[in-house]
């Protein structure tokens, strides 16, 4: 990389190519939701759904990585993007889905009735 | 593309202007940033769909149920098929993009234009899609009833397959028109009725002594579940949602308070409230992000047909709208990740 006129075509179709198979599996195991994955628990979350998110996460690096190019940017640039948003994602998802989880509980062991 | 050359004088000094921190000209810098904190504000939103769905994780719409819908298969349950073609339009525009870009490091103004041209393209397809997909959820299959507890209720036939509205409901001799502006007080008027009212879905009820309830809560095949009294033995599975008996499900009806045909920002017949919201919200400021990505694009694509960058001899800002576009495919990645599989 670095050098301005050297295609980079086949790479990119290599990167499309990659992205599509992990969508295509993504969608086959959305409508077969097989049971030994979507029964089981890891973490109070089920197989299938880690599946997803890591799929999710895997394809979001390719794209930033390669169509983005993040991969010939500065380690400094990458850090200030990549590092920022991570860091402020986890720390937000932790209060939100943590507070959830607890809201849920009270609801579920309060008088409240819902449906009826 | 660190080394590219940049529009601003170079050879000035550190303090004039000539630095360029990160090795990012100013432009491609300022489109990073801008993108962090669009990121940052798609994950809020997606974080409070989060929130709203552990929340209420004993009665969340199952996405499978909802999005069935194929061009031209009608009746045909497809559940993910449409929205993984989108997926793919997307994520091929953005290949489309990347080759602008790829031929606009080596200066080729013809192959740029092309490309810029099927990315707006891909685009455009991506936002009609999404139209489509919102018709559908607006307009609803199936309906459901409100009770006066606020809960949706679906309807469900002996072996657990769901039952329209239109397929049971009678059609009792009453008259009730749609309080309109014109027809009324003129200061006040009242939603689209829905095509069948309360009595009648009840009527319906009563005369098709096989139809059952689903309620929004999701069983759990749990010690409690399996001692419930209340559900129909044999038809709940596991992660499903809930199908009453008979004479339980009498009670629901009889409880009934609206009928509920599609999806408002009120109400919608899929269940959770919040639900319809979300999808609304989330899906529609993605969609705004792609249509001024497409709008932004057209305006570069006519640069790039002018010969603006040819006589800046450098293509960089095709870069930049380029960056803009992959982040808009970035998070439907995500939003497609948590509405639809999750």
């Amino acid at each position: 990389m670095g050098h301005e006129h050297v295609s980079n075509t086949k790479r990119i179709w290599k990167v499309f190519t990659f992205l599509s198979f992990v969508t295509i599996v993504e969608v086959y195991l959305g409508i077969i939701k097989p049971d030994f994955l979507y029964l089981k628990n890891f973490l109070s979350m089920n197989l299938l759904n880690w599946i997803f998110i890591i799929l999710t996460l895997v394809k979001a690096y390719g794209i930033t990585w390669a169509f983005m190019h993040m991969e010939a940017e500065k380690s400094s640039l990458r850090w200030a993007v990549v590092a920022t948003v991570i860091f402020l994602v986890l720390y937000l998802l932790f209060i939100l889905l943590v507070e959830a989880d607890y809201i849920y509980g009270i609801f579920k062991d309060s008088t409240i009735k819902w449906n009826f | 593309m660190g080394a590219t050359v940049t529009t601003a004088n170079t050879n000035e000094n550190t303090w004039g202007g000539g630095n360029e921190p990160m090795g990012a000209s100013y432009g491609k810098l300022m489109m990073w940033f801008f993108i962090v904190s669009d990121a940052l504000t798609f994950s809020g939103f997606l974080a409070a769909y989060g929130f709203s769905r552990f929340k209420f994780i004993d009665n969340w719409p199952i996405a499978d149920e909802v999005f069935t819908h194929f061009p031209f298969l009608h009746g045909v349950p497809a559940p993910m098929y449409y929205v993984a073609l989108m997926t793919f339009i997307l994520i091929f525009s953005s290949v489309t993009m990347v080759l602008a870009v790829d031929a606009g490091h080596q200066m080729k103004q013809k192959k740029v234009a092309f490309y810029m041209l099927l990315t707006i393209i891909g685009g455009l397809i991506f936002v009609g899609s999404q139209a489509w997909e919102w018709k559908n959820f607006i307009k609803g299959e199936y309906g459901a009833i409100e009770t006066k507890g606020g809960s949706i209720i679906q309807f469900v036939d002996k072996t657990g397959k769901r039952v329209k509205l239109e397929d049971f409901a009678v059609v009792l001799p009453e008259e009730r028109e749609q309080h309109k502006r014109s027809n009324g007080v003129w200061f006040a008027d009242e939603a689209t009725l829905p095509t069948y009212s309360v009595a009648e879905v009840q009527a319906g009820f009563k005369a098709h002594p096989d139809l059952l309830v689903r309620t929004e809560k999701i069983y759990r095949d749990t010690k409690e579940d399996k001692a419930n009294k209340a559900l129909q033995t044999g038809l709940n599975k596991n992660k499903h949602r809930e199908i009453l008996n008979r004479a339980e499900s009498e009670v629901m009806v009889g409880n009934a308070h609206l009928v509920v045909e599609g999806a408002n920002l009120q109400r919608n017949e899929y269940g959770s409230k919040l639900f319809a919201d979300f999808f609304f919200f989330i899906t529609g400021f993605h969609g705004f992000h792609v249509f001024s990505g497409v709008i932004i694009n057209i305006i570069i694509y006519f640069n790039v047909l002018l010969g603006t960058y040819e006589k800046r001899r450098n293509y960089e800002m095709v870069e930049k709208v380029g960056l803009y576009w992959h982040f808009v495919d970035l998070v439907w990645v995500f939003v497609f990740t948590f509405f639809y599989l999750v």
